[in-house]
Parts: structure tokens; C-alpha cells; sequence
């Protein structure tokens, strides 16, 4: 069985993001730039589930600009088998990223793709659900557990009230909430073989999919910012601005 | 044109987050039809049709739509679109889980918590953990939009008088089944709609010293809340956590004891009307975005906190 990784470079999750005055977009220039944690955790689930046996194979694949190698590298160096690049300088949305991957589904046949459950940057949380809906399959979102079961996938997922537990025909689409599990350490000599191990470059015209989107951004801006406050002296006048200034208690 | 909401329900009573849903729905337009989708679900879609603001209670009842699976809830809502200009659900993890897969069926974008509604169809949603707002317009068929509850007031439970009709079910998807859920009981305020909330960072060390701001928290009438830290690691279930990648919630007083005030974790709570922030730390930021701050040890100041209550 093959397991395919969809994982997103984004602007690393300590960064603190500002907002061009322009209002054309985020500062990018001289960023630290990672793969999305959702999708780190992603490949450490689908090489986990390689370790016990039932997977032989993890392809992880990326949409985006030529730079996105370094991800994918990274996926490789943690025990990924193989890399797609889709090469675009677009900035893709949801709907788009999901046809595309469908594409590969169709091309590569896994009966497992994860992805992460949401981007740190456009926080969608969109993909995934969008890919199962696309290919007919069945979706075990926001994963915090993922147990086979000949033929089928037991998946826990952390929801509003708590936990579900669910079982899904394969092939299936999971994708990861941030307590499946915690993503290894990538070790140097890995780094060393990942830079060995196949990475294939395809356009989305390869793969003829149209990428326009009907949703365009028209601005992208700071929220108000929360007027800082006071540091009180005690708990008496904490209690005292609660009840008689904030009158919230 | 109508206006279509999902209402998110447990298979007997409306969730709230439906309620402010319906008041997004209502800056859209007049027609709004409300989709109660479940199994033996008809008192629900009965007692749905007094929601103010709501014209049609649509009821589609079958055994596979007992656990709102989205493979099943899908199929249901796109054969139900036409005549729809929006398709709404709350941004809580059901309406997460299903309007994404009801997009793609439908070859649109889906637009995810939305916080504000410009017009028809233009939204502003945050995006980098809420460190950017982006307004954007949408010139698809149908806006497909899920809401965040924070940013809209709730629809009164009574007062309206929907039209109810039922709903052709769609086939059984059949490709995936529910097995059973550990869902967190409490007799506290849920935090989504809890009017304070007092939440534990990693500074309260152990499942143990959490239990402490139960007392409080009582006394307070509050519900409880959590960093990603302190659910990692296991002082309490994961549906405590509050930030991005948690609940969101703003209530009207939120005491932040024992957390640092990390971007993701702000994320989650920043449009809280009062914020108060209890850290030994003087340097940590979340005294940057709390109104009220006490540089102190929360196992001192709990007690005195609790006794302070108790002379109100
Ligand atoms: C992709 C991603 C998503 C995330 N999503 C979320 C999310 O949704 N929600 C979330 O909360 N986090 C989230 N995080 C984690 C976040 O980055 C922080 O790690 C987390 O919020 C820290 O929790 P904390 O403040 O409890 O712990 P810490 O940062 O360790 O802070 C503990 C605080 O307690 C104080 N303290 C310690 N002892 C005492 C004492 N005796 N008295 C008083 N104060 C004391 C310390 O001074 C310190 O400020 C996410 C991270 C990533 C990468
Ligand atoms: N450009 C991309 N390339 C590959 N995978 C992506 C891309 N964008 C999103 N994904 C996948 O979809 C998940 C959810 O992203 P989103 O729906 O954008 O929040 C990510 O964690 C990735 O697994």
C-alpha cells in the first residue's frame, strides 16, 4: 500500500507574522519558512504506520514554488520514499490544491493520503475534506489516533465535545490534529541519503488541471490591535477593577 | 435566492453555535432555510421553527444521518441548493469537517471563519492565527461559508414561526461508520458560550493543582479552559484547549493563569471582553494583550482569589 504526504511550506509557526502596509500581503522577505506542523506531523504518521508494516511506500508531494524542495527533502529525511514538486508561483486555494492532488491519486493510487488538518498560514483547514469529497472517499478529519484494521482505518477525532471514533473504507483521506503523534527528529546522515532519493518536478499543466479560482483576496490587513493594560498590586484591586470598573463580576 | 444553514445538533437539542450562525445568515438575506438533518430528529425540527429569523425548517430524517458523518451529510446538502446563494455552517469541527467536502461537490471555494459580512459576497476572515484579516470576494454560483461564533450574536430561540417541510433523503454513502465517542460531561458552562472563562496554562505542573481552578471556576459560575500545553500534557482533555488550532472563544471575562500568551494560544481568545492574566513572569506576554495583569504565583494567588469570591 502507498501513502501519499500532502505537505505546505508556510512561514515557521514562532515567527511573528506582520502585515505589509500596502495591504497586499504578509512580510515574506528573509522569513523562516518550514513545513506546516500539521504536515510534519502527517509524514510522521505515514512513516509510522511504513514501520508496522502496513505501508510499503510514502510519496510526499507539494504544490508550490521551486524553493518548496526544501520541504520535501525534509519529508524525505524523515523517511519519506519519494517527492513530488508540482512547481506553480501561483498562490494556490483549497478547491485548486485538492484537484490537483486528485490528479496524482489517480496517477500514483494510494490508498491513504494525509494530510495536515489545517495550514498555519491561510488556516483553511479545507484541503483534505475537499480531496475525499472530490475522489469519493471517506474523510477521518482532525486525527489524534489512526489504527488499521484489515481493510479498514480506525480513526479517533478530537472534536468539539470531546473524542469519535470512526471507521473508514479504504482507500481514505486522515487528516492530522496535533496530538497523533510527535514528529521525529531529523537525524544528518539522513539529510545525507534524502539528498539521493527521487524527487520528480511536474507542472499543473502536465496535468491539465484548471487552477483559477473564483475567490480573490482583496486585502489583506492588521486587526485592531487590544490597547495594552495595567499590572494591579494585589488580588484586592484585581477584585476591585472587576467589579467596579469592568463590572464583569 | 435563500440563504441555506446546516444546524449543528446532538441529536436533541440545537447547538448554540447554530443560533449565531442564523444571525450571520440573516445579514445575507430574508429567506433562510434551516437543514435539521438526523435520525428521530422531528422534535428538534420542531422546536427549530421558533428560532427567530428562520422561514423553512427543512427536515431530513434517516438512520445514516444519526452521527452527522460528512461522507453522508454532503450528498444531503448539495441536492438541496437549488435557489441557494450561501450554505453556511458554524466553524466549530462539525460544520469544519462537512462544508469543505459540500464546496468541492459543488466546484466552489469555501470561505472558513468568517468574521465579518461586507456585503453578499465579500467576507473578512483571519488568517496567520488571526495576525492578518483578509477580506475576500467570492464570485462563485453559491458561497459556501462557515462562521466564526464569536463574531456574531446569537438568534433568540423563540419568536419565529418557520414553515417546516421535509427533505428527500439522499442515498447511504456507506463508506465509513461511527464507532462510538468519549465526550467530556460537565455541569460547567460550555466554553464556546460561557460568559467567563477561566483557563490553566503549563504553570499549574500537574492534573492535580488544574483541579484547583475548579473551585474557583465554580464560584464564578465559569467554564474552564486550557492551553495547548497543559492538554499535551494530559492535566486535562483536549477539548479544553483554547487558540488557533482550538476553540475559539470570547467571552466578557477570561482569566489566563499559569500561560505565557503564545501567538496560538492568543489566537483563541484575544476578542475576550476583559482579559486578566496571572503570571510570575513579568515578561510574558500575555501581560502585552491583558487588561488587567498580576505578576504573582498562581498557587498564591488561587487561594487568595477563592476567598476574595467568596466576600463579593
Ligand atoms: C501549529 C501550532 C498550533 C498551536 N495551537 C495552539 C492552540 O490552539 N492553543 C494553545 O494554547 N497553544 C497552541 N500552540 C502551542 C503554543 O505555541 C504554546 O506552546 C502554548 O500555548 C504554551 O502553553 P502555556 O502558555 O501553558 O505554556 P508555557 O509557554 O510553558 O507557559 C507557562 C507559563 O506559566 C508561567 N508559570 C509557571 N509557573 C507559574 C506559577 N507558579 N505561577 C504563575 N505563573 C507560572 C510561566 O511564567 C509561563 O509564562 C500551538 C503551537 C503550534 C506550533
Ligand atoms: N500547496 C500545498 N501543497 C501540498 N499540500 C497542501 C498545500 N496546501 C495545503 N496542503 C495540504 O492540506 C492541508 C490543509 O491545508 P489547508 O486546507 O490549506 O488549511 C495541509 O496541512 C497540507 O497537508
Amino acid at each position: 500500500m502507498k501513502i501519499l504526504v500532502p505537505i505546505k511550506r508556510v512561514i515557521d509557526a514562532n515567527v511573528r507574522v506582520h502585515v505589509k502596509s500596502d495591504g497586499s500581503g504578509v512580510e515574506t522577505a528573509n522569513i523562516k519558512m518550514a513545513m506546516n506542523p500539521f504536515c510534519e506531523i502527517a509524514v510522521e504518521e505515514a512513516i509510522r504506520i511504513k514501520e508496522a508494516g502496513h505501508a510499503s511506500e510514502i510519496i510526499v508531494i507539494t504544490i508550490g514554488t521551486s524553493q518548496c524542495q526544501d520541504i520535501l527533502r525534509s519529508g524525505l529525511a524523515m523517511g519519506a520514499d519519494r517527492a513530488i514538486l508540482i512547481e506553480t508561483e501561483a498562490e494556490l486555494q483549497p478547491l485548486a490544491i485538492a484537484k490537483l492532488l486528485k490528479a496524482i491519486v489517480e496517477r500514483q493510487s494510494p490508498q491513504l493520503v494525509i494530510l495536515g488538518k489545517q495550514a498555519i498560514d491561510d488556516d483553511n483547514n479545507q484541503t483534505g475534506q475537499m480531496l475525499s469529497a472530490l475522489l469519493g472517499w471517506a474523510q477521518g478529519t482532525f486525527a489524534s489516533k489512526v489504527v488499521f484494521n484489515d481493510g479498514n482505518v480506525e480513526v479517533t477525532r478530537e472534536i468539539d465535545g470531546g473524542l469519535e471514533t470512526v471507521s473508514l473504507q479504504l482507500p481514505a483521506i486522515v487528516t492530522t490534529d496535533l496530538r497523533l503523534n510527535e514528529p521525529r527528529y531529523i537525524k544528518l546522515p539522513n539529510i545525507m541519503k534524502a539528498k539521493k532519493k527521487p524527487l520528480d518536478i511536474l507542472c499543473p499543466d502536465d496535468l491539465g488541471i484548471d487552477v483559477n479560482s473564483r475567490l480573490k483576496v482583496l486585502s489583506i490587513e492588521q486587526p485592531a490591535k487590544r490597547a495594552a493594560g495595567i499590572k494591579l498590586a494585589d488580588v484586592q484591586e484585581l477584585m476591585d477593577k472587576l467589579k467596579n470598573e469592568a463590572k464583569v463580576i | 435566492m435563500s440563504i441555506l444553514v446546516i444546524a449543528e445538533h446532538d441529536q436533541q437539542t440545537i447547538k448554540p453555535s447554530t443560533l449565531h450562525t442564523l444571525t450571520a445568515a440573516n445579514l445575507l438575506g430574508d429567506d433562510v432555510k434551516l437543514l435539521v438533518a438526523g435520525s428521530d430528529c422531528q422534535a428538534i425540527a420542531t422546536s427549530a421553527t421558533k428560532i427567530s429569523g428562520v422561514t423553512t425548517v427543512l427536515h431530513a430524517d434517516a438512520d445514516h444521518y444519526a452521527h452527522q458523518l460528512a461522507e453522508e451529510l454532503a450528498p444531503l446538502v448539495t441536492s438541496i441548493t437549488d435557489g441557494v446563494s450561501h450554505i453556511l455552517a458554524p466553524a466549530t469541527t462539525f460544520g469544519k469537517n462537512l462544508l469543505p467536502r459540500v464546496a468541492a461537490l459543488l466546484d466552489v471555494a469555501a470561505i472558513s471563519d468568517v468574521i465579518k459580512i461586507e456585503s453578499s459576497d465579500t467576507f473578512v476572515r483571519p488568517i496567520y492565527a488571526g495576525n492578518a484579516l483578509a477580506t475576500v470576494q467570492s464570485s462563485d454560483p453559491v458561497k459556501v461559508i462557515t462562521v466564526r461564533t464569536t463574531a456574531f450574536e446569537a438568534a433568540a430561540i423563540d419568536g419565529g414561526s418557520a414553515t417546516q417541510e421535509s427533505v428527500t433523503t439522499s442515498a447511504p454513502a456507506g463508506i465509513s461508520t461511527f464507532l462510538g465517542h468519549e465526550l467530556t460531561l460537565s455541569e460547567r458552562p460550555e466554553l464556546t458560550t460561557a460568559r467567563i472563562i477561566i483557563s490553566g496554562g503549563r504553570g499549574l505542573a500537574n492534573a492535580d493543582n488544574f483541579k484547583r481552578l475548579e473551585e474557583v471556576a465554580d464560584k464564578l459560575g465559569a467554564a474552564i479552559g486550557a492551553s495547548r500545553a497543559a492538554v499535551d500534557a494530559g492535566y486535562v482533555p483536549n477539548d479544553y484547549q483554547v487558540g488557533q488550532t482550538g476553540k475559539i472563544v470570547a467571552p466578557d471575562l477570561y482569566i489566563a493563569i499559569g500561560i505565557s500568551g503564545a501567538i496560538q494560544h492568543l489566537a483563541g481568545m484575544k476578542d475576550s471582553k476583559v482579559i486578566v492574566a496571572i503570571n510570575k513572569d513579568e515578561e510574558a506576554p500575555i501581560f502585552e494583550i491583558a487588561d488587567y495583569g498580576l505578576v504573582m504565583d498562581l498557587f498564591d494567588f488561587l487561594p487568595e482569589f477563592s476567598t476574595a469570591l467568596d466576600n463579593l
